[in-house]
């Protein structure tokens, strides 16, 4: 069975937020809120500093703890993929979730029920990449399925340096930041 | 140095986390002021107290019922999408202490009435004929009162308990992620509990025994806090940082003031000494405690979701 997952190269991304727009408008993303967002992460000390740019969003955890803590069943593991998503007929807006994800990658839309980036479940079911991914000008964004050894996603963390966000949560996140 | 900036701005969910107001922190300190009412309760039925002519038994179950409806009313003022609220109960998932607390509380209700039909309190007797006789075989056969006090110190427990276990079994929020906080909102709710009765009984010998009891939870209450900052002390650095919000942090005040100095100590020297037949009991000592509950809830609520683990990228 497939496993869905995100390959972001950072030295590509040069964070000109065409993902953003295009999940805003793909998704129909209310004003003010945001599935995917740009981070820059700048460490070091002047002048040897270090800056990463990366496309972040819903890490569609192996170990979701988003899932495991929801009390009606809306948040919940799709059969494609291993997707996380959110029947929003079930949500009862109890927030539970967003406490629970230590990536602070969920809100709550404005009629009421928990949102969240889906992997563009309704293109990838069609065969299509996500909208963030297809639009990327710098092609740094793959999705694929990792389990798949012959997969982009897999040739890509086989063959160069990467890491997640937050391992140490150990909620096992499927978005890949190669180095 | 590590400097982030990001474009993400979500509704209550940055800069930080700030998903629940004072409807939580209401909901939890009630449902712990209710399990430790019904532990109570459930200890007098036992021990045959309902017998005596003045005794808060008559009524605590009462109050319990109407202060756990205010409870619910107040997690349902909280939740986003409210006409869904029926989704809670047309499933049961075991992973979830939402999901657990949610059947509990129908548990708790007809352990609750049944608890008032042990003794109806003269002002309601006849009202509903129904209820009278239902009192009338219950008291017929004393193992039904005992079954009832068992029952309600049963579900008291994991009523206390799940107010903790709710928050200690999220682990993206390291301050709430201590085995220790389930234990510490259940001695918490059962000192506001017995200092509630101490406040409420017109009875000489419940308000003594309330406030020996209750000096016996406050000083439970502090072992536990002890615990409870050690282990997140001696755990990691996320760990380190949470606890440091409620002790040196901007939290610190709130902790240090009003819980523990307002909360604990102060009402538990009135309350040594009162026992003691050195001062008279006051409402001074119980309502300092209630209110050092309440704001327990507040300080561990708001400072738990303030605490969060660091956004650091880990090369493999």
């Amino acid at each position: 069975m497939a496993r869905f997952g995100m390959v972001i190269d950072t030295a590509k991304c040069v964070g000109c937020m065409d993902c953003v727009v295009a999940c805003k408008t793909e998704n129909e993303v209310p004003e003010g809120f945001n599935r995917d967002w740009i981070v820059q992460d700048v460490t070091g000390s002047f002048p040897t500093l270090h800056m990463e740019i990366r496309s972040e969003r819903c890490n569609h955890c192996d170990n979701p703890p988003c899932v495991y803590c929801c009390p009606t069943g809306a948040s919940h593991v799709h059969d494609l993929g291993g997707v996380v998503l959110v029947d929003h007929n079930v949500c009862i807006g109890c927030k539970a979730c967003l406490a629970s994800c230590p990536y602070d990658a969920r809100f709550i839309h404005p009629e009421g029920y928990a949102d969240k980036c889906t992997f563009c479940i309704h293109r990838v079911e069609k065969g299509m990449d996500p909208a963030c991914v297809s639009v990327c000008p710098t092609r740094c964004m793959y999705f694929g399925d990792v389990d798949d050894p012959n997969s982009v996603v897999s040739k890509l963390l086989a063959s160069r340096k990467y890491h997640s966000l937050i391992p140490e949560a150990g909620t096992k996140p499927q978005i890949f930041f190669l180095a | 140095m590590q400097e982030l900036t990001t474009t993400r701005h979500n509704d209550l969910v940055d800069p930080v986390l700030h998903i629940w107001g004072w409807e939580i922190p209401v909901y939890l300190f009630i449902g712990g002021l209710v399990a430790g009412i019904m532990i109570i309760s459930g200890y007098f039925a036992l021990k045959g107290q309902y017998k005596k002519n003045v005794f808060s038994s008559f009524y605590l179950p009462h109050i319990s019922l109407i202060l756990l409806s205010l409870g619910m009313f107040s997690l349902f003022l909280d939740l986003e999408h409210k006409l869904y609220v029926w989704r809670l109960y047309t499933t049961f998932k075991i992973a979830s202490p939402m999901s657990w607390g949610a059947w509990i509380l129908i548990l708790v209700y007809p352990a609750l009435w049944l608890n008032t039909l042990i003794r109806i309190p003269d002002r309601f007797k006849d009202v509903i004929p129904i209820f009278d006789r239902l009192s009338n075989r219950i008291n017929q056969h004393p193992f039904l009162i005992k079954s009832i006090g068992t029952l309600n110190m049963l579900l008291g427990t994991l009523l206390g308990m799940y107010t903790g276990v709710l928050l200690s079994s999220i682990g993206a929020r390291p301050l709430w992620n201590s085995a220790m906080l389930w234990m510490l909102f259940l001695v918490s709710g059962l000192s506001s509990a017995a200092a509630f009765v101490h406040l409420i009984t017109s009875d000489r010998y419940e308000r003594q025994l309330l406030a020996k009891a209750d000096n016996a939870f406050l000083t439970l209450e502090l072992f536990v806090i002890g615990g409870f900052i050690s282990g997140l002390l001696t755990s990691t650095a996320v760990h380190i940082e949470a606890a440091h919000l409620i002790l040196t942090g901007p939290f610190a005040a709130s902790f240090w003031v009003f819980v523990i100095t307002a909360g604990i100590i102060i009402p538990l020297v009135i309350q040594l000494l009162a026992v003691n037949n050195k001062v008279k009991h006051t409402p001074v000592a119980p309502i300092m405690v209630i209110s050092g509950g309440l704001i327990l809830r507040f300080v561990i609520v708001y400072a738990g979701q303030f605490s969060h683990y660091a956004h650091q990228a880990l090369s493999k």
